[in-house]
């Protein structure tokens, strides 16, 4: 393993605490329990939302803190989910009275973790539960699919509506619009490496993919021999339009996301092919987001999210945001 | 049962998971993201760490501490369930009396019971629960039976890994190994697996005391 480090049990810790100094004009890194939340205190009458999961997906989520988006983040060890007390103290910190709404993807310990938060919490509160990825089959019977990179856009949009004193059941609903208009597909050339692990997570062939590959390193649906990009980004699209059916003409928001350790170069050739596709079959992209939002690690790879828009998150999408991963309109 | 009993079980079960580390991060990396076994290391670090804070509490006193040690030091899917699992233990009636094994069979009856509403997992579903609930299950029979105690735990003990090696030809349709369909057949759980060595490991020692 090569990998910056002094002590893999000081790894999260000191990774936070850079956070914090980087950012100080933004942010605050409060320890046990470990939380970071916006450096000014929530006005009152506005939601507050916190999200949180295991690190490791960097910036997501403390880049996501900050106006216009999160109030708080909680993070827990890499790829493990962050522990109820974390929650508890972040709501406590941040509510004004208005309410939290905590968003939480869909993964057994994040599900189970931000449930007892929520519970210790005594302040009115409610939760959104992603599931983007169409990589895996929904069942009501199941813990159905999981949650991934539109997470990242019902943050960004339910935290412009939150600013512009949208009520928590208002910002539910949003976030719930966003999540089901969206559908995300990733693909990985390697493994990632948990620092506590020391080696990588999955053995993959030089040349081969995993289709359908999870944001921890989890496998997808299928193992494939790697493939000209073209054939990747057509494969992906076809499984998140087989979910999402969009209208002829209906506007989306294209967002290919890199995994960690895909150079931009390649993450904007994706969007390339993504768009020639996307116009083949008559859909139109009316706003775009390329970049690394929601890793693991430092693997190679990509997913593509699409998001079916509507004036109302269109609206909210652009809105001004100020975050230590994401600033535009301020 | 103690808060004495608790701690000298922590580092049995210590020694017996480090040993099988390997094996465990192996299974997880198989179906899941290789975290289950940092995790479960980790917990069992904090519990037998508590040693000098905890060990002349009362019982329910001890759990409480242990249970909010768990719950916020260890994370993932097994912080919350072993943390409710401890929390529902302290819960049950009459603690501040003797413990026989009637009423440590009852505690832990209990705490399961809370891990399979916390969880939603029953049987069936490639999880810890597939140890865990037919464990369950037997104590509560032994509890309002006749049969011999170390006879008992020792049918536990086979109880626990039959069902722990069930989970191989199982379909995952909870937790992270549920996102991989067919490809999760072929590999035991490694929570089913981890949960088997706990059992084993606590009535094994209670058989040859």
């Amino acid at each position: 393993m090569k990998k910056f480090i002094n002590n893999v049990d000081d790894f999260l810790k000191e990774s936070l605490n850079g956070f914090g100094k980087a950012h100080s004009e933004i942010i605050k890194v409060n320890f046990e329990p470990n939380f970071i939340s916006r450096k000014t205190k929530t006005k009152e009458g506005k939601v507050s939302l916190i999200s949180g999961g295991g690190s490791g997906h960097e910036p997501m989520h403390g880049g996501f803190v900050g106006h216009g988006m999160l109030d708080a983040a909680c993070p827990g060890f890499v790829f493990s989910a962050p522990t109820p007390d974390q929650m508890q103290a972040a709501a406590e910190h941040v509510d004004s009275g208005a309410g939290v709404l905590f968003i939480v993807k869909n993964y057994s310990g994040d599900i189970m973790n931000f449930q007892m938060g929520a519970e210790m919490y005594s302040g009115k509160n409610d939760s959104i539960i992603t599931n983007d990825d169409v990589a895996v089959e929904d069942s009501t019977f199941t813990t159905g699919r999981r949650g991934v990179a539109a997470t990242v856009l019902v943050e960004k949009i339910v935290g412009s509506l939150a600013e512009n004193g949208g009520s928590l059941e208002e910002c539910k609903k949003l976030g719930e619009k966003v999540n089901k208009n969206s559908g995300t597909m990733g693909v990985a050339f390697t493994s990632c490496t948990v620092p506590a692990a020391g080696k990588p997570t999955f053995d993959i062939g030089n040349d081969e993919m995993e289709f359908g590959v999870g944001i921890h390193g989890e496998p997808g649906r299928k193992r494939e021999k790697i493939q000209p990009s073209k054939t990747i980004v057509n494969n992906m699209l076809e499984a998140i339009l087989d979910d999402l059916k969009p209208q002829k003409n209906e506007k989306t928001l294209l967002f290919v996301n890199g995994m960690g350790g895909t150079p931009l170069t390649e993450l904007y050739l994706v969007y390339d092919d993504a768009c020639e596709i996307l116009k083949s079959k008559g859909i139109e992209i009316t706003r775009s987001l390329v970049g690394n939002y929601c890793t693991s690690l430092e693997m190679q790879g990509a997913s593509i999210t699409l998001l079916k828009c509507d004036e109302e998150i269109l609206k909210n999408w652009d809105a001004p945001v100020h975050t230590a991963a994401m600033r535009w309109g301020m | 049962m103690s808060v004495n009993f608790l701690i000298s079980q922590a580092k049995n079960i210590q020694i017996v998971i480090d040993q099988n580390a390997a094996e465990i991060e192996a299974l997880d990396q198989n179906i899941g993201d290789g975290d289950h076994i940092f995790n479960v290391q980790r917990g069992l670090k904090l519990v037998v760490e508590l040693e000098d804070d905890i060990k002349n509490l009362p019982l329910q006193k001890g759990l409480n501490m242990i249970a909010m040690k768990v719950l916020s030091g260890i994370g993932g899917s097994s912080g919350a369930l072993f943390g409710t699992f401890f929390m529902s233990m302290a819960k049950t009636p009459d603690l501040d009396k003797d413990i026989d094994f009637k009423k440590a069979c009852e505690m832990v009856i209990t705490g399961i019971n809370a891990m399979k509403e916390r969880g939603k997992a029953d049987v069936g579903e490639k999880t810890m629960m597939d140890v865990l609930i037919p464990v369950s299950e037997k104590l509560n029979e032994l509890k309002s039976g006749n049969t011999d105690m170390k006879e008992g735990l020792s049918e536990i003990t086979k109880i626990a890994e039959d069902r722990m090696l069930a989970t191989k030809d199982m379909l995952a349709t909870k937790g992270r190994a549920s996102f991989l369909g067919e490809r999760a057949k072929g590999h035991i759980d490694p929570g089913a697996r981890s949960s088997q060595l706990i059992i084993d490991t606590i009535c094994k020692s209670l058989i040859n005391k």
